[in-house]
């Protein structure tokens, strides 16, 4: 079933790996807007999946001891905080009034907010947040009000605008891509490494003979050998459970519908929705990575929405599989094969002794 | 070189460093020798230098059970290395390779043990058989030299269809830096084993492999930009130069002290040393760019900058166009135009 996009470029990959008829492309919509850290992913999908304990590590950089995805983590939870807001949630900060709680402007302040941003608290709008502001302005004039905003010191021990900070929090559970053009499988040497009827991406354990090439071959640094085993690991898509109708562990377990499981089609107009409403709201750092069929691995099978940079979360921003450029290789690993061919020829008719 | 500015997640690498141990570097090595060995005895056998033929053969053998061991040994379940020949598929440069160095290895073991059938006391034991194992050996030998370019130059595809930055980069000088590497090598063993009267074929292949293991080094070294950083930095850059200086002291002993036998064997062991380093220096070099996250975003970054600045050019280009179009009047545009009229 080879086809001209069979080595990059948009692509069906089940039918194209020779599948009759097979089910709809399955996959994740990771929102990172709404993953609130708790894990539960990770715990889930070692519990469903058998996964072993990669080691009580204490990475001593974040909330985030898992570090990143391997043999033994097949989700892995981001965490990042940075001295920025999140879109329009904390700009009025810098306008705030600081101070004991529960004074008369602390109250009109906060009246004000809800009145502003309605019934959708977490994300404020950036139409809607100048009532807030000028609320703020005049009650800085009158009195200061503490906000119940985190601090390193006792609350309201600072009392003064310029000790305090703009603060996210970033959270994004990562996982295998499943991607169109999967250089993992391409490289698989045992044929271990196979397409699903869904379109996912899975090793035979049985098969694999633990050569290690789709461990280097994986340009998100996914896959990698169980040294205790020396076999190689990494998400299935829970390809058991799809078998069985039911949705991946992770998936379930997600409390906050962060991960989102289902026909890739439908999640990915679902991402284009959630963004438009994200940008709609202020949040303009919203972004969609790996949805893109045009991209470097022809898309992923999990793709995410993230609130910067692919590189803070520890992905990057632009793969390509590398057998994109195989034949380009074999055409040059012939010309030098060639090449030798002729100098040991020429060594031995080129001269006399 | 300035250091790069990039953002990445507290440091960590993205990519995952090869599960590959030095075996596989070693495997690079005697591969390339093995095949050049076969390619050097085939020579010797049409050309009349039983010396030559002879050690040429039998280092191609041992070359060749000494990279099937490394192979095997650097799996994580070697007892199933056999599932190698389940499959044949050309998008996994392994897969092909397996199947190269099998073809090879039935080729060049026939050759050797033809070699072997030489030795008077197995002649005499073989009898009558004796015969048509001599005569075997050349039909093999051939093969075995016809298989033995790709055997040479896959494993540089080997190294080069992987997300491992400075290996991928590096996939247009890779083929010609291993073959070169390949016959020095081959060209050493030549030196060490061949009388003084049957040199010649292995000095000039000394050079041509030199010239080309050399030129290969130093393109990968510098001319990848950042990704050239890994090899020139610690223990890959020190395994890289010293393949070089063992190249340079190679191919001069061989071409100024040809006559004695000592400095041809010293000059031989320069050659093969060189290709050894020079092999672990790129393994190395390319291991190393997994582990620094810089290698991965930087060199994608100045990508997507790139194409951004290509697609609004091309956007500016077309916008241009169309206004030209439209300014012009129909009637001076003439009957070439499709939208006049």
């Amino acid at each position: 079933m080879v086809s001209r996009n069979s080595l990059s470029g948009p692509l069906d990959p089940a039918p194209d790996a020779g599948y009759v008829d097979p089910p709809p492309r399955k996959g994740f919509f990771t929102d990172t807007s709404v993953c609130i850290g708790c894990k539960a992913c990770e715990v889930a999908c070692k519990e469903w999946n058998g996964v072993p304990s990669d080691g009580l590590n204490l990475l001593g950089m974040s909330f985030d001891n898992t570090g990143m995805l391997g043999a033994d983590s097949w989700r892995h939870v981001a965490f990042i905080e940075q001295a920025r807001p999140i879109g329009a949630q904390s700009a009025p900060f810098a306008d705030l009034p600081t101070g004991p709680s529960g004074s008369a402007a602390a109250a009109a302040v906060v009246e004000a907010g809800v009145v502003a941003t309605g019934h959708a608290p977490g994300l404020g709008t950036r139409g809607k947040q100048e009532p807030v502001a000028d609320a703020a302005a005049d009650s800085a004039e009158s009195a200061t009000a503490f906000l119940g905003m985190p601090t390193a010191t006792l609350p309201g021990a600072g009392g003064d605008v310029a000790a305090r900070t703009d603060l996210r929090w970033l959270m994004a559970s990562d996982v295998c891509k499943h991607c169109t053009h999967a250089a993992c499988l391409d490289v698989c040497p045992t044929g271990s490494l196979f397409r699903t009827e869904f379109g996912t991406v899975v090793v035979q354990q049985d098969i694999c003979n633990g050569c290690g090439y789709c461990v280097s071959a994986c340009p998100y640094g996914v896959i990698d050998k169980r040294e205790t085993d020396g076999r190689a690991w990494k998400c299935t898509l829970c390809y058991d459970r799809l078998k069985g109708d039911m949705e991946p562990a992770c998936a379930k377990a997600c409390p906050t519908e962060s991960i989102q499981f289902g026909d890739l089609d439908e999640l990915r107009e679902r991402a284009d929705r959630r963004l438009e409403q994200l940008h709609g709201s202020g949040v303009q750092e919203a972004r969609l990575y790996g949805h893109d069929e045009n991209d470097g691995v022809g898309g992923d099978g999990a793709f995410f929405l993230l609130l910067d940079e692919p590189e803070v979360y520890g992905l990057p921003p632009d793969p390509i599989v590398s057998t994109k450029d195989l034949p380009d290789m074999w055409r040059r690993a012939g010309l030098a094969a060639a090449v030798m061919a002729v100098g040991v020829v020429s060594a031995f008719v080129g001269g006399r002794r | 070189m300035p250091e790069a500015d990039f953002q990445s997640y507290y440091g960590r690498a993205i990519l995952k460093p090869p599960v590959w141990k030095h075996d596989v570097a070693i495997y690079l090595f005697t591969g390339g020798l093995a095949a050049s060995s076969s390619m050097l005895a085939a020579g010797a056998d049409l050309t009349g230098r039983p010396a030559l033929r002879r050690a040429g053969r039998a280092s191609a053998m041992g070359a060749l059970v000494a990279s099937t061991f490394f192979l095997v040994k650097d799996l994580g379940r070697p007892e199933r290395f056999l599932n190698m020949l389940r499959v044949a598929k050309v998008t996994s440069p392994m897969s092909v390779g397996t199947w190269i160095l099998t073809a090879y290895g039935g080729a060049a073991g026939v050759a050797a043990v033809s070699e072997a059938s030489r030795l008077p006391a197995v002649r005499d034991r073989l009898g009558v058989l004796s015969g048509p194992a001599v005569a075997v050996g050349r039909p093999a030998g051939l093969a075995a030299a016809a298989i033995a370019p790709a055997l040479a130059t896959y494993t540089a595809v080997l190294l080069a269809d992987t997300a491992v930055p400075s290996w991928h980069e590096a996939y247009r000088q890779l083929p010609f830096l291993f073959a070169g590497s390949a016959m020095a090598s081959g060209a050493g063993m030549g030196l060490i084993a061949a009388g003084a009267a049957d040199v010649g074929p292995a000095r000039r292949l000394a050079v041509m492999g030199a010239a080309m293991e050399m030129a290969g080094a130093r393109s990968v070294r510098h001319t990848m930009g950042l990704l050239s950083e890994p090899y020139l930095r610690g223990r890959p850059a020190r395994l890289l130069q010293a393949g070089e200086v063992l190249t340079a002291t190679g191919v001069a002993g061989a071409l100024l002290g040809g006559r004695s036998r000592v400095v041809r064997t010293v000059s031989g062991i320069c050659l093969l040393a060189a290709s050894l380093a020079t092999r672990f220096g790129i393994f190395e070099g390319g291991v190393e760019s997994t582990k620094d996250p810089k290698y991965v975003v930087v060199p994608q970054r100045e990508r997507m900058a790139l194409r951004e600045s290509q697609a609004k050019r091309e956007a500016e280009l077309a916008d241009q166009r169309q206004r030209t179009e439209t300014v012009t009047p129909s009637g001076l545009a003439g009957t070439s135009s499709p939208t006049t009229g």
